[in-house]
């Protein structure tokens, strides 16, 4: 595969991929702090 | 206001997974095909980002009509409601990801192709502008006031900087362009594009709006912990503000 078809297919799934992880990492975060800070 | 109820409901749910997992399956078709599309007579190897490149454009395309009709239905006092106000927030954000994508693969593929990474041209200047408009609204989004005022705010910035999206796309037919006109919107689109192209090009718009819808649902909620967070946080100090007057 050429190199520049690569580098366009691969920074997208880098970048979509990167940008998924971090929202569910807050998303798991948030939820702990809130599961934390609820009256038992 | 308050959105507690609403942190308490989690969007992940068994359509939210089943949204990932077609999303997944979109996408590693889309790559799959792709990537083995076959070499064109015009641009060789590099026409195989047809099956991204669009995609990509469109997804921004939507993402930011999103955020627009929900800013909308926040300003309209009927359907007045912060959640709208969570979702268009959130659209805006994955917009921004869809617009530099959109240009990262476009230069990439206009490299080889035109002999630059960039020029001057409508589309291209106007999918910069857009970036610009999406990263000033969210630049909006974070100066400090109350929620309901960061949301009119934002809400009038999204609604009148969508007007960039339709003068985006027919940029091609209004203006003289080095970027491609519109290959499906004809009499004949095979005229433009080969069948297999074509697909391809149809199954990378699938996928990244899959890819969008499930971003966005996963990233409003994420906006609505981060509301409900920080209602408690300014619950917590008003609580000890009023500990402290009455300890004085």
């Amino acid at each position: 595969m050429n190199g520049y078809v690569g580098a366009g297919y691969g920074v997208t799934l880098v970048v979509l991929g990167a940008y998924a992880w971090w929202i569910l990492r807050r998303g798991r975060s948030l939820t702990k702090k809130r599961s934390q800070q609820r009256p038992r | 206001m308050t959105v507690t109820s609403d942190a308490r409901t989690p969007s992940s749910g068994p359509l939210t997974m089943a949204l990932g997992i077609a999303s997944l399956l979109a996408l590693g078709v889309t790559v799959a095909i792709g990537i083995s599309l076959p070499t064109t007579v015009e641009q060789g190897d590099y026409s195989r980002l047809i099956a991204i490149h669009p995609g990509l454009a469109w997804a921004s395309y939507v993402a930011f009509g999103v955020a627009a009709l929900s800013s909308a239905a926040w300003v309209w006092p009927r359907t007045r409601d912060i959640r709208w106000d969570l979702l268009a927030g959130a659209s805006m954000e994955v917009a921004v990801v869809f617009t530099a994508l959109t240009l990262i693969t476009g230069s990439i593929w206009g490299r080889p192709t035109w002999g630059v990474w960039w020029t001057w041209d409508a589309r291209l200047t106007l999918s910069a502008l857009m970036l610009m408009l999406e990263l000033g609204y969210l630049a909006l989004r974070r100066v400090p006031g109350e929620p309901e005022a960061t949301a009119s705010r934002s809400a009038y910035a999204a609604m009148l900087s969508v007007v960039v999206v339709p003068i985006n796309h027919f940029a091609v037919e209004w203006w003289r362009t080095l970027h491609q006109g519109r290959s499906l919107l004809q009499s004949n689109p095979q005229r433009e594009l080969d069948g297999e192209f074509i697909g391809a090009m149809m199954l990378g718009f699938l996928a990244m709006t899959l890819i969008y819808c499930w971003l966005v649902s996963h990233r409003t909620r994420v906006a609505r912990l981060e509301l409900a967070e920080h209602e408690v946080l300014l619950a917590q100090a008003l609580q000890e503000r009023r500990a402290e007057e009455i300890s004085v």
